[in-house]
């Protein structure tokens, strides 16, 4: 357990250096100087200046380098070329938003997912099973940036129901949540009603049966306390991927989170805010599949991975 | 195989042919701009409708799909052939080649897949080729973890262990023997994957950051005409069912062979 957890940070280095090398050699790779590609022209003279001397002029590609982790490490993530504001300061306000609708997004998906899979495996074979399934898989099929435009759609433009974009409470949150959570949604009910499946042929159900308790009690306390083991792995994976869906789940709704001003970077070409929001995508990724991973551990003692059968 | 496996492959050859005879198929230019004909609903002549320039949807679609469907297969077939060699050479050899390859899956596989395609994507000049490595980057690790699992299981199989007494080289053994036990778990996984490399292809047209316009893709022609969403809906529903249609059937197709061949892949590798 324990050497698995160093392991584990250990594999954070090249992680991070992977993703920083990355967006350094995107500001090599744009025309013109690099510390433009990181302020825009626009910035005051003393920025300008700062990057500078970490950048070094020399052209020893290392110490540049070196200069630019400095830098990230500094919280010096470079200005938008826009607006000529912190990068790290608009993350810092819109990550909450994120934050929130990938909540919702949970809250729609895990319950209904979770009772989906659960319904679809004690039924199994039967014609619920199948349509639980179909459309499990179309969950996982269909492209958030076009169910999310289906139900704006249907739901804001013909009904006249909810608002079709803007940031706000709970009237503005549930459209983009409900598009979010239905890939997870599919997903989340395939894996519960595989191992719903797997757990029902156990011996231990066989001899929950045999002591005469009740079937409702075997689903409900037996097998489903058993299933929730590795489904919380799942859960807590998808709450990281809900950070990939977001980029166009937000963009469509108008969601004032990370992910739309991934978007407008991507858009008007601001390369500090694209490198930024990468960054910070990533890391809230790696550290929230860390942090998921070693409560996977916690939780269940047979999986605890030693070296050997890695 | 189940008529739902047998339904999603005759779904999936038409649409391929479809595409790929598209000049045949439709007499329209995807790109010619007709202004006599400008964001018109579904009719005889415009089968999906005409876009905002007049452009017949359908046409577009067809034509669309060729990207689409080479990208996303291109891609699966390189992250297979990469992931092949590496899962082969990690699970056989095992030791230290095993550690370094798996260390390197590992590290693949912790990077949220579309943030990194989005970063290799704006680093090369845009176009089918980045599209496909922004793919294949990711799209590897997961061929060779799941092939690596499958050789553990065989490699010390009697069958191997007799291979070996009669002298067969290293080479022998990887490619005669222990390759064509993988072929099912391969088939089963490229089907799965073509599907999802789709929906990463789209995205990134969505995105603007896929095969550049006029070129017609499914994700672009959903991100250009969506502010029309409300005025001429055909022009988001067409190319988005297009898109949501194969990838299900792609997945379908993965899970019938799945079943067929007694397989269990995991959904998250």
């Amino acid at each position: 357990m324990k050497s698995y957890l160093i392991k584990r940070v250990i594999l954070l280095i090249p992680l991070l250096l992977g993703v920083t090398l990355l967006t350094f050699s995107l500001t090599k790779a744009l025309p013109g100087d690099p510390v433009f590609s990181l302020v825009g022209e626009r910035a005051q003279p003393e920025v300008i200046e700062k990057i500078r001397k970490e950048l070094g002029t020399d052209n020893n590609v290392l110490s540049q380098y070196l200069g630019y982790l400095k830098l990230l490490m500094q919280g010096e993530f470079g200005r938008s070329y826009y607006t000529n504001r912190h990068v790290v300061d608009d993350i810092m306000t819109k990550f909450p938003n994120t934050l929130k609708l990938a909540m919702g997004a949970m809250l729609i998906a895990v319950p209904a997912g979770l009772m989906l899979g659960f319904v679809a495996a004690l039924k199994r074979n039967t014609a619920i099973d199948r349509i639980i399934s179909l459309c499990a898989v179309s969950g996982m099929s269909v492209p958030v940036f076009w169910s999310g435009l289906l139900l704006m759609l249907l739901f804001s433009l013909k009904l006249k129901m909810l608002p079709p974009s803007g940031t706000g409470d709970l009237q503005f949150i549930i459209l983009p949540a409900l598009t979010l959570s239905l890939p997870a949604m599919g997903i989340l009910s395939r894996i519960t009603r595989t191992t719903v499946l797997e757990i029902l042929d156990l011996p231990f159900v066989k001899t929950a049966r045999a002591k005469g308790i009740g079937e409702i009690k075997i689903h409900l306390v037996h097998v489903f306390r058993n299933a929730l083991i590795p489904i919380t792995t799942v859960i807590g994976l998808d709450f990281a991927s809900y950070l990939n869906g977001a980029v166009l789940t937000e963009t469509i709704f108008g969601w004032d989170g990370i992910g739309r001003f991934t978007m407008e970077g991507i858009i008007k070409r601001d390369y500090p805010v694209i490198m930024g929001c990468v960054i910070t995508g990533t890391l809230i990724f790696i550290l929230i599949n860390l942090v998921v991973d070693i409560l996977y551990h916690y939780l269940d003692p047979r999986v605890r991975i030693d070296d050997k059968s890695r | 195989m189940t008529r739902a496996g047998k339904f999603c492959i005759t779904v999936l050859i038409g649409i391929s042919l479809l595409s790929l005879f598209a000049p045949v198929i439709s007499g329209y230019d995807p790109n010619g701009i007709d202004l006599d004909s400008l964001k018109e609903s579904p009719n005889f002549e415009h089968l999906f409708g005409t876009d905002n320039k007049g452009r017949d949807i359908f046409t577009r679609i067809l034509y669309g799909g060729r990207i689409s469907l080479s990208i996303a297969v291109t891609a699966a077939f390189l992250s297979l052939l990469i992931g092949l060699i590496l899962g082969l050479c990690s699970g056989y050899f095992g030791g230290r080649v095993d550690m370094l390859i798996m260390a390197l899956v590992d590290l693949v596989l912790s990077f949220p897949a579309l943030l990194l395609a989005i970063g290799i994507t704006i680093l090369f000049p845009s176009g089918i080729y980045t599209v496909v490595i922004a793919i294949v980057a990711v799209g590897w690790a997961s061929f060779s973890r799941i092939i690596r699992g499958q050789i553990l299981t065989l490699r010390d199989a009697a069958f191997i262990e007799s291979a070996r007494s009669v002298g067969c080289s290293h080479l022998r053994i990887l490619f005669r023997h222990l390759l064509p036990q993988c072929i099912p778990l391969l088939l089963v996984m490229t089907g799965l994957k073509v599907g999802s490399y789709i929906l990463t292809e789209s995205a990134l047209s969505f995105l603007g950051l896929g095969v550049q316009p006029p070129t017609a893709t499914w994700g672009s022609m959903i991100s250009a005409n969506r502010v029309y969403i409300s005025s001429a809906p055909w022009m988001v529903i067409f190319p988005g069912f297009m898109i949501s249609l194969t990838v299900l059937c792609f997945t379908i197709l993965g899970d019938t062979l799945r079943d067929r061949y007694g397989l269990s892949i995991k959904e998250r590798v």
